[in-house]
């Protein structure tokens, strides 16, 4: 009798047959990669301004859309295709089987950071090549780019399986989901500069992971002369991570205890 | 040594009880069959025996394991089983063979791909998504997935719904060679010719306890059961329930002087004996 084969293994596969499966439905595919870009795109054009010296809003822009990428692909995509699954009967045939839960979730993030990786080149390279976006020189932001990116992903991942739990059906699902991902764009500077919002929304948005994944963002690709611009006048790198990784187990703990493999 | 031993079995849903007190014991290499209406209990009760649900009371042994524990334990017991669910309609954008290769991998000793694409008839389509394939071919790839694994046990949800009487046919030669292979199988249906076709033999569950389990020959007492005899008497069709049916065609066929005008001699079938059952448990 041979053995069976490792969580980690079947994590491994299960990524690749995900990767697979998305890059086959068209439509979500060319949604998901290229949304930020038409995004970019319009903001991009409506708004010519500096926002400071030396920053256009395309600058600024781009950083919170990386950061809302984050959570769109992640997050709501998971919380969305999760209550489908389960209603098309795919997670209780799954469950029927020896593939271990921690299988799933490790393909799930395997397939939301490849998607990730992928929009991000579409994102920079894009921005560069007709927004005139300024890529950073110093080694060290390229650091915090790298884990931050890793960070956010494997936050959204884990969040995205936890609520897959709250919509009652797949139906159902993107109308419980969508708005709240709407709001916190709006509250969390994706769209507008977060210091000029009022101070109520700036204090819902901080205890949400996408403020602080702009904000880490925005310490990526903007000067670090813009630091003192932000409400505590500094990046608050440090913050950053705390609360990503306070947000990443929340989510991994609901996810074990609660995740549902069928309808009822 | 039994594959299922189930002693006791209760499960409600806040009021309704829908599992009360139910025995059962299946043997190693048998088809056995649960019958039952709808809201018997039936499905609860193969739901509690796959793992999916947990009991209120009673105990239950699947392959000698309870079904109800998790972990890595729950995981080597899974590798031993197989399950092929009522409906799912997921994954369409995979190919049939890419499906089952991968589902291949979570087991310890899955069977050869191709050998199993063969034995549910699937060669022609291997290569088609999933979305692509029609009802009948969708569930040979259920049970295509289910038995990959090379499980010791099969458990069958309501396998042929929807398939064409030819489609039908085939799919019971593929459980029955399943079965000579040392698969033993638990086979819920709604078709009561399909559990005759197949089932060594059956239990009658109602009111969320089983009422009789017998071969499907002798369920009901129906090997031993009057038999009717039919024939056309000129312009009418007469029919007699007798207990001595070759005495009577004898005596019909010297009246007749020969040949007895479109006679049938018939006991009652799985079905009349299981609606009786039902019938009057309900009472």
């Amino acid at each position: 009798m041979n053995k069976i084969p490792s969580a980690l293994q079947l994590g491994i596969r299960r990524g690749a047959l995900e990767i697979r499966q998305f890059a086959r439905q068209r439509e979500s595919v060319v949604f998901t990669l290229l949304f930020p870009v038409i995004l970019l795109a319009i903001f991009g054009s409506v708004f010519k301004d500096t926002i400071a010296p030396g920053v256009t809003f395309s600058q600024y822009f781009v950083a919170g859309m990386i950061a809302s990428g984050l959570v769109n692909t992640g997050f709501q995509a998971l919380a969305i295709t999760i209550p489908m699954e389960r209603d098309f009967g795919a997670l209780k045939r799954l469950r029927g089987t020896p593939m271990p839960a921690s299988s799933y979730f490790i393909g799930k993030a395997i397939l939301i950071f490849a998607s990730m990786v992928v929009q991000i080149l579409l994102l920079l390279g894009f921005g560069v090549l007709f927004f005139g976006l300024e890529m950073p020189t110093d080694p060290g932001k390229w650091l915090t780019f790298a884990w931050l990116v890793l960070l956010g992903s494997a936050c959204s991942t884990a969040l995205g399986i936890a609520f897959s739990i709250v919509p009652k059906s797949g139906r159902g699902a993107s109308a419980v989901v969508s708005p709240i991902v709407i709001i916190l764009q709006f509250f969390s500077g994706v769209f507008f500069v977060f210091t000029q919002l009022p101070s109520w929304m700036q204090q819902v948005a901080a205890i949400f992971p996408l403020k602080w994944l702009t904000q880490g963002m925005r310490s990526v690709f903007l000067p670090d002369s813009f630091a003192t611009q932000e409400v505590a006048k500094s990046w608050e790198t440090e913050r950053t991570a705390v609360i990503l990784l306070v947000w990443l187990v929340i989510g991994i703990f609901f996810s074990v205890r609660k995740f549902k493999w069928d309808r009822d | 040594m039994s594959l299922i031993e189930v002693k006791g079995l209760k499960k409600s849903y806040g009021d309704v009880h829908a599992v009360r007190g139910l025995d059962l014991s299946i043997a190693q290499g048998e088809i056995f069959s649960l019958l039952g209406p709808n809201g018997a209990g039936k499905t609860t009760t193969v739901e509690i025996l796959e793992g999916f649900r947990t009991r209120d009371a009673g105990s239950v042994s699947v392959l000698g394991f309870d079904p109800q524990t998790r972990g890595h334990e729950s995981r080597i017991w899974r590798n031993r089983i197989g399950i092929v669910l009522q409906s799912s309609s997921d994954a369409g954008d995979l190919t049939v063979i890419e499906t089952i290769k991968h589902f291949s991998c979570y087991y310890s000793n899955p069977r050869n791909v191709d050998e199993v694409i063969h034995s549910v008839g699937l060669k022609e389509k291997e290569g088609a998504l999933i979305r692509n394939l029609s009802g009948g071919q969708r569930r040979r790839l259920d049970v295509a997935l289910g038995i990959i694994g090379n499980p010791e046990l099969l458990f069958l949800d309501e396998p042929t719904t929807g398939f064409d009487p030819e489609a039908r046919r085939a799919f019971w030669a593929l459980i029955q060679q399943l079965r000579t292979d040392g698969t033993s199988i638990l086979l819920t249906t709604h078709y009561l010719d399909e559990a005759e076709a197949l089932a060594d033999r059956v239990a009658v569950i109602n009111n969320g306890v089983i009422i009789e389990v017998s071969t499907p020959a002798e369920l009901g007492g129906r090997a031993t059961s009057q038999a009717t005899v039919q024939w056309r008497d000129g312009d009418s069709i007469k029919s007699e329930k007798t207990d001595n049916p070759t005495a009577l065609v004898s005596s019909l066929s010297s009246a007749f002087k020969g040949e007895v005008p479109e006679l049938i001699v018939t006991r009652p079938s799985l079905e009349d004996i299981y609606l009786e059952m039902i019938g009057g448990a309900n009472e």
